[in-house]
């Protein structure tokens, strides 16, 4: 660690902490940097140039904005890749490294690339590597292997992310002088205020800029409007970048770990402006930068970013960089400037003054590359026309070239929310030409580039805002406003030999652009295409201009109608830990979730619920599922069906709801009783299944099934908002917990545990429904039979769901009682050829196809699907469900969804299928054939690739055809 | 180095010739009229071009070359579905794309990686152990692959059965590739354009006469086209258009998004789906991170983002891939989806006599860009749509003949 030869004495408005040096290391070398500084500003101290490689020809690449908002500076740190150096503060321990270079940063073994450029044209990749055929397999790995720049850590772990909502009368985009003006002017007309600034600090250029040849003009400002925007009120949010601007003024601001979700009634932007920098041969020369970059590193960090520095200029700003790097102690060699008269001003006349060579009409011809891969000299050539020069008559020895020739407004949020730009002759620019609703925009990206005319153009923005809010506050002045005379409008010398850089991510030149062009890709988003400009991580923020330029050249037509391309969201690289924050997975649990963990069950997800599928370890599976299912048809068991849909429908027009929505005829049915009730959709397919119990005349209880329970809930208050029943649904999935007990024991469980309802077989039927208590817990006892047996559920509030089921248990205890899973209750159901709907039925399975016409009540005027079922029916089925068995006891069981097949076509599928132990066959369900139907049948399932096994059709149910079981 | 390579870099002058024409004047009439100048409209004018012999072909695009969907699509290609009707065409669509940048000259940057359909629920194993059974009984390469198998492909995967939704096994389709979506638009433009069609960007058609039973002209914000056949292919704005032909479909629009990310070095090959987290997402060659969702959930007729796809898109990718949580979105975009009711597209005739529709395609129509061309100019040509195309004629939904592939689409919907 050496002292660090660049560092400045202090300055007022810097912001380094001279008392807190802070050791982090880049690439393996350990540097000492002070609190505040970024990694580019400490590196930059320590005069270390050379922070990453390019995209495509792997250029040495350095510090080009000092803001964090181009491609050169993207760094590695640790697991995360593209961090921006000249953003990112430094910390103790920080360990950060170089992007997209083999061998070593300085020198990189793949840069011989950059010497093959002229046989990598525009698009190259698009006119060769495919012949022969397949030949672009060989190349592709080749060609992403150089692609992509940081790497990731597949090992990394998530970190920490969170999210916070905010509300504002007015949101403020942009810190510096405008955007303070504004908050400013809004707090004081009474309004809720938020500003939002993305460096640590507010001020924007003020912090950083010369505006005046003192260089006092700035820094007064900034102390004056920030102490004003602090005791105004206004909420500051600093470091805080707002990335998106989405319908209704609805902001996405990230800050630290957090991203604040904020609506705003108004939204004033003022964003800024972006530099623009020069293109000419090896502008991207490691020490060739922004002028605005090396006064950040001036002002903002004490860094001499240079010895002997160039500043190249069409502006008076130029100027004012030249002031600010002899203050700095940095040798100025000479400025060019690219008009052919400058006019003077303060900064210009004081420039002169103190000795520096100013150049008019001169203009950047070749960066020279010093040993170590740094620029290290300027060719210069005379202008004499537009983009044309003399040759280059002079060579300036320098380490440091500064381009000052223009600026582009920051206009992606006004882009996002529907604003528009466009480039204007006048200024030579984009300039705003619609803002939309609830929206202001101030300060430089307005045309306002004066201190002053910022300051005035944002109060004016600030009262626009608050007009709209409908304060009344005094109407401030109009800003003069108008760029003439800061944006140079062809700050472009294209060189025979190319390298000069239009778009530094994706390392396009010139010629790059004008052979797209003249290929006949001359629409702006067709060039941005096929040459990738604008499409790399600074988004075209440095190229959205001069593509705009050359493509209106070379096409010959107007400039303000050639336009840019669409902005699109985010601003700035947003990393997906922010978007993702903590996430939201609920996972729902019954009330007896914990009992069958103890019991050892292994849970499955279905929906967002979790259940039992068996209550064994994974090697015991099939074990268990058996004895499960043996102890329901032997014995009795329970399973926990709270994850079932429940519904109160209430109302005179329940049965009318019902009707409707369901099959079968629900206005007949006796209280007391339940009925099956089988939903479809419009084109008649079958999309839920439960029953619907009757306990008043008014009020049904309807069960749905765990995974369609909140579309059947939507849909049933979707369709009566339709239809203005005089009806209420209430959902009661989550408020209920269900048991159904079943087996030939069941009704003696019970019995010990529910003393107010006669349980015997004459007084509550097969289907019957009542109220009652069971171990004291009032209880809906639904008397249903899914898995063929005796069997009641058992509905009663979840927080009594786990009471139920230890009371249960116990009282079973004489029985054996046991508790089954789902696993065993899908075995059960299908040796009762009962439909598992999305198992054994798809999204064009209507009842008649699912064989379930019993289910259609035939003379009601209407239920939804009914048409579209009796269209289907005006011709033949074209597939139906059977119940089948293997006749091969020593075949496999087949997978559901294996193919039923015949003479090589697919006629249907197997949907559910394992080896029974009642029936001690194979059985299953599967669609086959129309004339495949009758029980006997026989037909074909292919397993695997080739094997196929034959099928017989058996008349459904498989168990207890009579169901004199579950009707006992 | 290829040899295209070196003999452009040994040009004297280095200067390229013009290979997409520019916008000619509009002629009075013209054979064929194609709407709509994305892949599939120009894909259909390179065939009726090629194979056909009909130049005298007009391609009216409203923006920009193939600025539409197949500027915003995610450039998926597969043929892993669930009908086989539905395997059928993809299959040929994935053979087409093989051959497609030898066809055309122009390389598309066809990149067999692999597709994985991620299921984390057994009804979601079970569909995917249809699509596989389906796709290998019509010769197509797909099989249900389990965690073990599913580590191999996708070393970074997070297969932890510890997380909200375990991943239980997957459709592995190795014929699944990424290309390079507007290559193959230009690549078809351009062949198309050197056979003489004419390709008219900036062309809205505002309006379509109607005589008898027949489309007679086309109307233009550049002037009206008498046309022998007309050709609709407008994804996005398919009822618009078929509204102005008197054609109601049966296609509601909702807004589709995508997002990318910043290049990175290649870590993913294959290109991963998962139904259930409403995720896709595929490394492109350039290294980005190109990475979709389910539609929007309710129509409309913009290409607006929004905030909140990218919340819930990012909160279900860092399940799958948690090590993700640095890298950064670079940009997001939508498109529109033209939805039908079974998930297939609609192609063929319509009731009119020499209007061919060419719509629906939702979520899934950069993968038949070749094949819908090739078999829209045979439709166009012969007046009848070929067998291939029965399944997806218009007529179905009133036939309630369906083509469901619902269980197919890559994502919720």
């Amino acid at each position: 660690m050496s002292a660090a030869p660049y560092r400045l004495p202090p300055h007022p408005g810097e912001r380094i902490d001279r008392d807190k040096p802070v050791a982090f290391s880049f690439e393996g070398r350990t540097y000492e940097g002070l609190a505040g500084d970024t990694v580019a500003s400490a590196l930059a101290a320590h005069g270390v140039k050379i922070l990453s490689r390019s995209f495509k020809y792997r250029r040495p690449r350095g510090v080009l904005t000092m803001a964090g908002q181009d491609a050169n500076t993207l760094i590695q740190l640790g697991d995360a890749p593209n961090v921006p150096a000249d953003t990112l503060a430094i910390a103790q321990g920080l360990e950060v490294a170089g992007q997209n270079y083999s061998g070593s940063l300085a020198r990189d073994w793949g840069s011989w690339i950059g010497h093959f450029g002229r046989f990598l044209p525009v698009g190259f990749y698009y006119k060769a590597f495919f012949r022969p055929k397949g030949a672009w397999r060989f190349w592709e790995p080749v060609v992403r292997g150089r692609a992509g720049l940081g790497r990731v850590d597949v090992k990394a772990h998530h970190r920490y992310y969170d999210k916070a909502y905010a509300w504002h009368d007015v949101a403020v985009i942009g810190g510096g002088p405008a955007g303070m003006a504004a908050a400013l002017e809004a707090a004081r007309a009474g309004a809720d205020v938020l500003l939002v600034e993305e460096n640590p600090y507010l001020g924007g250029s003020l912090a950083y800029a010369r505006a005046d040849a003192e260089g006092e003009l700035a820094l007064r400002r900034l102390t004056q409007l920030s102490g004003a925007v602090r005791g105004a009120g206004v909420r500051v949010m600093t470091g805080a970048m707002c990335q998106g601007v989405f319908g209704e003024n609805w902001l996405s601001v990230i800050q630290g770990d957090r991203m604040h979700k904020v609506r705003a009634k108004e939204v004033v932007l003022a964003t800024g402006s972006v530099e623009q920098p020069a293109i000419f041969r090896n502008n991207d020369l490691p020490g060739i930068m922004q002028g605005s970059a090396a006064q950040r590193l001036i002002r903002l960090y004490g860094v001499r970013p240079g010895k002997r520095a160039i500043v190249v200029t069409a502006n008076s700003d130029g100027y004012g960089v030249a002031l600010d790097l002899l203050d700095a102690g940095v040798e100025v060699a000479a400025l060019l400037d690219l008009r052919a008269a400058p006019p003077s001003c303060a900064r210009s006349e004081a420039a002169r003054q103190r000795g520096v060579r100013v150049v008019p009409r001169y203009a950047p011809w070749e960066g020279v590359i010093g040993k170590d891969g740094t620029v290290s000299g300027l060719r210069i050539a005379r202008v004499v026309g537009h983009g044309r020069c003399d040759a280059p008559d002079e060579t300036i020895d320098c380490d440091l070239i500064c381009m000052s020739i223009g600026y582009a407004p920051s206009a992606q949020l006004l882009h996002h929310a529907g604003g528009k730009a466009a480039y204007d002759k006048a200024s030579a620019t984009f300039t705003i030409r619609g803002v939309p609703p609830h929206m202001a925009v101030a300060g430089s990206m307005d045309g306002a580039y004066e201190i002053e005319a910022a300051m005035t153009d944002g109060r004016r923005a600030g009262w626009d805002a608050v007009t709209r809010l409908g304060k009344t506050a005094d109407e401030p002045p109009m800003a003069s406003k108008g760029g003439a005379g800061w944006n140079h409008p062809w700050p472009v010398f294209p060189h025979p030999e190319g390298k000069d850089f239009v778009d530094f991510d994706e390392d396009l030149q010139v010629s790059d652009i004008r052979n797209a062009i003249a290929e006949g890709y001359d629409h702006i988003e067709l060039l941005k295409r096929y040459s990738t400009a604008g499409m790399g991580p600074s988004q075209g923020r440095h190229t959205a201009l001069t593509l705009a330029r050359l493509a209106a050249e070379a096409t010959g037509r107007d400039i303000e109608i050639v336009g840019a391309t669409t902005v699109r969201p985010p601003v700035s690289g947003e990393k997906f830990g922010h978007l993702a924050g903590r996430g939201f997975e609920p996972v729902r649990l019954t009330a007896m979730h914990h009992r069958h963990v103890e019991l050892g069950a292994q849970m499955m997800p279905a929906g967002l619920w979790l259940r039992p599928a068996y209550y064994a370890t994974p090697d015991k599976r099939a074990e268990a599922i058996r004895a499960e299912a043996a102890a329901v048809r032997e014995g009795v068991g329970i399973i926990d069906v709270s994850t079932l849909g429940g519904f109160d429908v209430r109302g005179p027009d329940a049965a009318e709801l019902l009707n409707r929505l369901y099959t079968f005829n629900y206005k007949n049915q006796p209280v007391g009783r339940a009925r099956y009730a089988l939903m479809c959709d419009q084109t008649g397919a079958i999309i839920d299944d439960g029953v619907a119990a009757r306990f008043h005349d008014q009020h049904f209880y309807v069960t749905a099934t765990t995974g369609g329970a909140d579309r059947v809930y939507q849909s049933m208050l979707w369709w009566n908002a339709q239809w203005r029943l005089d009806v209420d649904v209430t959902s009661l999935t989550a408020a209920y917990a269900g048991v159904n007990i079943a087996g030939p024991r069941a009704r003696d469980a019970l019995a010990k545990l529910c003393k107010d309802v006669d349980l015997s077989a004459n007084a509550f039927p097969y289907m019957g429904v009542r109220l009652g208590t069971v171990a004291g817990i009032p209880a809906r006892l639904l008397r249903v039979g899914f898995v063929g047996e005796l069997g009641y559920e058992l509905h009663v509030p979840a927080s009594q769901g786990e009471a139920l089921w230890d009371a249960l248990l116990y009282a079973g205890r004489e029985f054996d009682i046991r508790p089954f899973g789902v696993e065993a209750q899908r075995l059960l159901r299908m040796e009762k050829g009962h439909i598992i709907v999305g198992q054994d039925t798809d999204g064009e399975t209507h009842p008649y196809m699912a064989d379930m016409g019993w289910a259609i009540a035939k003379k009601k005027p209407f239920f939804i699907g009914m048409r579209a079922i009796a269209a289907q029916m005006q011709r033949p089925l074209p597939r139906k469900l059977v119940g089948f068995a293997l006749t091969n006891p020593l075949d496999p069981v087949p997978e559901e969804c294996h193919l039923v097949v015949r003479d090589g076509a697919i006629v249907g599928r197997v949907t559910s299928a394992a080896y029974s132990d009642s029936l001690r066959r194979i059985i299953g369900l599967a669609f086959v054939a129309p004339d495949q139907t009758e029980p006997g049948s026989r037909f074909t399932i292919k397993i695997g690739e080739k094997k196929l096994i034959e099928a017989e059709v058996v008349k459904l149910p498989f168990y207890d055809p009579d169901g004199k079981r579950q009707e006992m | 180095m290829p040899f295209g390579l070196l003999k452009y870099g040994l040009l004297p002058s280095r200067r390229v010739p013009r290979r997409i024409p520019p916008t000619p004047e509009l002629k009075p009439s013209y054979d064929v009229v194609i709407i709509g100048g994305g892949g599939h409209g120009l894909a259909a004018a390179y065939y009726l071009a090629t194979v056909h012999g009909i130049t005298n072909v007009a391609v009216l695009e409203k923006g920009y070359l193939a600025g539409g969907n197949t500027a915003r699509n995610t450039a998926i290609i597969r043929s892993n579905y669930l009908t086989p009707e539905g395997v059928r065409f993809y299959d040929e669509s994935v053979r087409l794309y093989q051959g497609l940048s030898n066809e055309l000259g122009f390389n598309i940057l066809y990149s067999e990686r692999g597709h994985l359909t991620l299921a984390h629920t057994d009804a979601a194993v079970r569909t995917m152990r249809w699509r596989a059974e389906v796709n290998k009984h019509c010769g197509v390469n797909s099989e249900l692959i389990f965690p073990d198998d599913i580590r191999k492909l996708a070393p970074s995967l997070n297969l932890s059965q510890d997380v909200r939704y375990p991943i239980l096994a997957a459709l592995h389709h190795p014929p699944g590739s990424i290309a390079r979506h507007d290559a193959v638009a230009w690549g078809y433009a351009i062949g198309a354009a050197r056979r003489g069609v004419e390709i008219h960007q900036q062309t809205e058609v505002t309006g379509l006469k109607r005589e008898g039973n027949r489309i007679v002209a086309v109307e233009t914000n550049r002037g009206t086209v008498a046309c022998g056949k007309v050709l609709q292919a407008v994804a996005g704005s398919s009822t618009r258009l078929a509204d102005m032909a008197g054609l109601r479909l049966p296609i509601k629009t909702v807004p589709l998004q995508a997002c990318v990310s910043q290049p990175l070095k290649p870590f993913l090959d294959p290109i991963i789906v998962s139904g259930s987290l409403h995720v896709y997402i595929s490394q492109s060659s350039r290294g980005e991170l190109v990475m979709g969702g389910s539609t929007d959930p309710y129509p409309l007729y913009s290409t607006r983002s929004t905030l909140e796809f990218k919340e819930t898109l990012m909160a279900h990718m860092l399940e799958m891939f948690p090590f993700l949580s640095e890298v950064r979105l670079l940009r997001q975009w939508a498109g529109m989806a033209d939805m039908t009711p079974d998930f297939s597209p609609v192609m063929g005739e319509t009731p009119l006599d020499n209007y061919y529709l060419d719509a629906g395609w939702g979520t899934w129509g950069f993968k038949a860009t070749p094949v819908c061309g090739k078999r829209m100019a045979e439709t166009v040509a012969t007046g009848k749509a070929p067998d291939i195309l029965h399944a997806f004629r218009l007529s179905r939904f009133e036939e309630f003949a369906q083509a469901g592939e619902r269980g197919a689409a890559s994502v919720g919907h």
